[in-house]
């Protein structure tokens, strides 16, 4: 095993992949001699070459299809977008194509095509450098959306997007690439290598796309979460006080309804957590999922803390981005009704 | 053997630790080019498309067709502009390295492309720039404070805390908002230029891209409606050598000129020197005087260099040979118009360096006064609560709702001072 942050290990699933499997391309904005704005591809066209870890010409659009003209022609294209809020001029691509090319063809072709593509806020990015748009991509039926909360998970999901048959989207919450990060921006930074989660092992893994994970095993209430966010609810639960189970949904599409479930319907309580904007955001669909399934074990209405519905807004991230104290304020009024 | 196709990747002409080799660029001597007249059509003018307009020979004189003829007086306008831009982007760039800004990015090495294109074209022309115009702002005479405040997000920041740095807009000095995604203010000045047209009126529009961003498609909807609709508008595309890390070939440069974009859609493309102040005023007038005289768009290609790296948080020594710009053929703009002032005898060594500490002091006046108004960490701050304003016009009752749950988590935390930051007020 050996310390990764999550960049290294987004790094080595790609190294992985490109070693073993003479299909994968590497492709996107400043990825090649540079090695990404974010150092995720760092190294990989030098060793493997500018047929296999190309730069590309800044437009979105043409990434995505030329992915899935790739894929079409049989290479397993890793796109990168250098951020999720440059992913729209590419949209129609995904949404009109990569989703659709299998069911239109009936199964004669398929783009089996990995987007990559950091997100979320917390760097002072503003709002063109720190939107969540999972729940956009969630609600395209023909994609796989995923979201890791930490090295392992991302290196061992990322190689299974790489080894997927179908296109997924890969969203890298940007805010813990170094470390992981309980909302308060005013501690020192944490390290992953004093996380377990940043011990990675250097050769072939997968984590299975579509299994959420129990991150911590509760009584009182359920936080269903991903991303960053992850560890905002377990610093939460600690100052709620409150025996919670924590659930990292890991892969938004699909979902992995049992566990979720499982744990809804044992403790009774749910607060649904997401960084993303609230409105038909992807909470609405766990809260959704949550009450067709566990209506009759829920003690209380279900809890959304998400980020406010306006664009992420440069000077006031931190009243923006839904911190502990809501987080706790939230798993209070869940365990404290009736 | 059969032939089998092989990929062409790009290649710059020099990587880090290497000599700087500009000789993939066509530089013609100046006053070489011809000057059409405005209504020309873009067929008969191709040729302006692969040469290179210049007005300022090697010994700093003004020379051919396209020479502007400007007044000496105007030519010190110019540069101070160019001068007070540099300084501002220098003293930002200090400043962001000091922790006290989160995010800038200079136009160093390309003034003279915003600075003599706004003195060209009239105030109540519309400008849709991107974020390496600085200069139009110092033309239209905004107060650097306000530049200053809204890098700082604080209280008299014109964005009112919700975008990065250097992503002004200027209402009244008819500049529009600077958007964070690239190009896509191409095709909306090409709109805003069509609405002129149906309103008849006087104005017109201009924007600008780089090179990178003109592979996105917005460059191609803007040529496009552009041609059909003929509209009154200048499209400008910086060709400033480097996206990020990428070189101008990633962005389809190694084949044609980006100004030979322009015939393709039945648009004039002129390609210019844009480090020659002299040589940028004149072909935007040309541009301007056709657009109002309805005689259609143009596309000009603005050959300069990215002195700087693309941002603050850009390191370009990983990319490019750092001699590179000491080694660029078209020189320094400031350099160029200050040698041409004192070739006339309007200017001195001596008044240049009187005129840099002047803009020095300037700027370091405004920075005192911009700080006073908030920082990023301390002094009056911005209340968050504004948050939820400009969403809509009028707000809808589920942000009235959100707003007034923020308010009372900011009224508990006031209360519990170590409760969580996330709602915790600036000091």
């Amino acid at each position: 095993m050996a310390r990764m942050n999550m960049v290294q290990a987004l790094n080595s699933a790609m190294d992985v992949m490109l070693e073993r499997d003479p299909r994968v391309v590497i492709l996107g904005e400043d990825v090649g001699y540079f090695g990404g704005v974010f150092r995720v591809t760092e190294g990989l066209q030098r060793k493997y070459g500018e047929h296999r870890v190309l730069d590309t010409p800044i437009a979105e659009g043409g990434i995505v299809a030329a992915a899935i003209g790739m894929g079409v022609n049989g290479l397993k294209p890793v796109a990168e977008i250098q951020f999720a809020d440059y992913i729209y001029p590419g949209f129609d691509q995904v949404v009109s194509e990569l989703a659709r090319v299998r069911y239109r063809s009936a199964g004669e072709f398929s783009a089996p095509v990995t987007i990559r593509t950091p997100c979320g806020g917390g760097i002072r990015g503003g709002q063109t450098h720190s939107q969540s748009p999972e729940s956009v991509f969630t609600h395209v039926c023909g994609i796989k959306v995923v979201m890791p909360s930490n090295p392992y998970d991302a290196k061992g999901l990322l190689i299974s997007a790489i080894e997927d048959e179908d296109p997924v989207v890969f969203f890298e919450p940007k805010r813990i690439y170094n470390g992981p990060f309980d909302g308060d921006p005013h501690k020192p930074a944490v390290p992953w290598s004093a996380h377990p989660r940043g011990e990675v092992p250097e050769g072939h893994y997968t984590v299975p796309i579509g299994r959420a994970e129990v991150v911590r095993e509760g009584r009182q209430a359920s936080v269903l979460t991903y991303g960053t966010m992850v560890h905002v609810a377990e610093a939460a639960v600690r100052l709620a006080g409150v025996d919670a189970e924590i659930i990292d949904v890991r892969t938004m599409s699909p979902l992995d309804v049992e566990t979720l479930c499982t744990s809804v319907c044992k403790t009774g309580r749910c607060v649904v957590v997401h960084e993303a904007t609230r409105f038909s955001g992807y909470g609405a669909e766990l809260v959704a999922t949550v009450q067709e399934e566990c209506f009759w074990n829920l003690e209380a209405p279900i809890q959304r803390v998400t980020g406010w519905d306006t664009p992420y807004p440069h000077a006031f991230e931190w009243e923006y981005f839904p911190g502990p104290a809501r987080i706790a304020a939230a798993l209070k009024q869940v365990t404290e009704a009736a | 053997m059969a032939p089998r196709s092989r990929l062409h990747v790009p290649h710059p002409p020099a990587r880090p630790g290497q000599e700087p080799d500009f000789s993939y660029l066509e530089i013609s001597p100046a006053g070489a080019v011809n000057r059409p007249d405005i209504t020309a059509s873009a067929r008969d003018i191709e040729n302006l498309s692969l040469e290179m307009v210049r007005v300022l020979d090697d010994e700093h004189r003004s020379v051919g067709p396209w020479n502007p003829h400007l007044e000496a007086e105007e030519l010190q306008v110019g540069l101070r502009h160019m001068l007070l831009t540099r300084l501002f982007d220098d003293r930002m760039q200090k400043i962001q390295r000091q922790g006290r800004i989160s995010f800038y990015i200079k136009s160093t090495g390309e003034e003279a492309v915003a600075v003599a294109q706004g003195m060209a074209l009239q105030p109540t022309d519309m400008l849709f720039p991107s974020y390496r115009q600085q200069g139009l702002h110092v033309v239209r005479g905004r107060n650097l404070v306000d530049l200053m405040c809204q890098c700082l997000s604080n209280t008299r920041d014109m964005c009112k805390g919700r975008q990065m740095p250097i992503m002004y807009h200027w209402g009244s000095g008819n500049i529009f908002t600077i958007s964070g995604n690239l190009a896509t203010q191409f095709p909306q000045a090409v709109g805003w230029a069509m609405a002129a047209a149906i309103k008849g009126e006087d104005r017109l529009a201009a924007s600008w891209i780089g090179e990178g961003a003109s592979a996105e498609a917005d460059f191609h909807h803007a040529m496009t409606f552009a041609a059909v609709y003929q509209a009154p508008v200048i499209l400008n595309l910086v060709n400033n050598q480097y996206a990020i890390s990428t070189f101008q070939g990633f962005a389809g440069g190694e084949h044609r000129t980006f100004a030979q974009r322009g015939p393709g859609y039945g648009i004039p493309g002129i390609r210019v020197d844009g480090n020659d102040f002299l040589a940028v005023y004149a072909v935007t007038q040309w541009a301007a005087q056709r657009a109002r005289a309805s005689a259609g768009p143009t596309l000009i290609e603005h050959v300069t260099y990215r002195a700087g790296a693309h941002s603050t948080s850009d390191d370009p020594s990983r990319y490019r040979p750092k001699e590179e710009w000491q080694a660029w053929p078209l020189g320094d703009p400031i350099t160029r118009l200050k040698q041409h002032l004192i070739v006339l005898g309007e200017w001195s060594e001596e008044r240049h360096a009187r005129l840099e500490k002047e803009l020095e002091a300037y700027v370091t006046a405004c920075w005192k006064e911009a700080e006073s108004y908030g920082t990023l960490t301390g002094g009056p701050a911005l209340d968050p609560l504004t948050m939820f304003e400009d969403v809509l016009k009028q707000m809808p009752p589920s942000l009235v709702h959100q707003r007034e749950e923020l308010r009372a988590l900011q009224a508990s935390a006031a209360k519990q001072p170590h409760s969580a930051p996330s709602v915790a007020k600036k000091g």
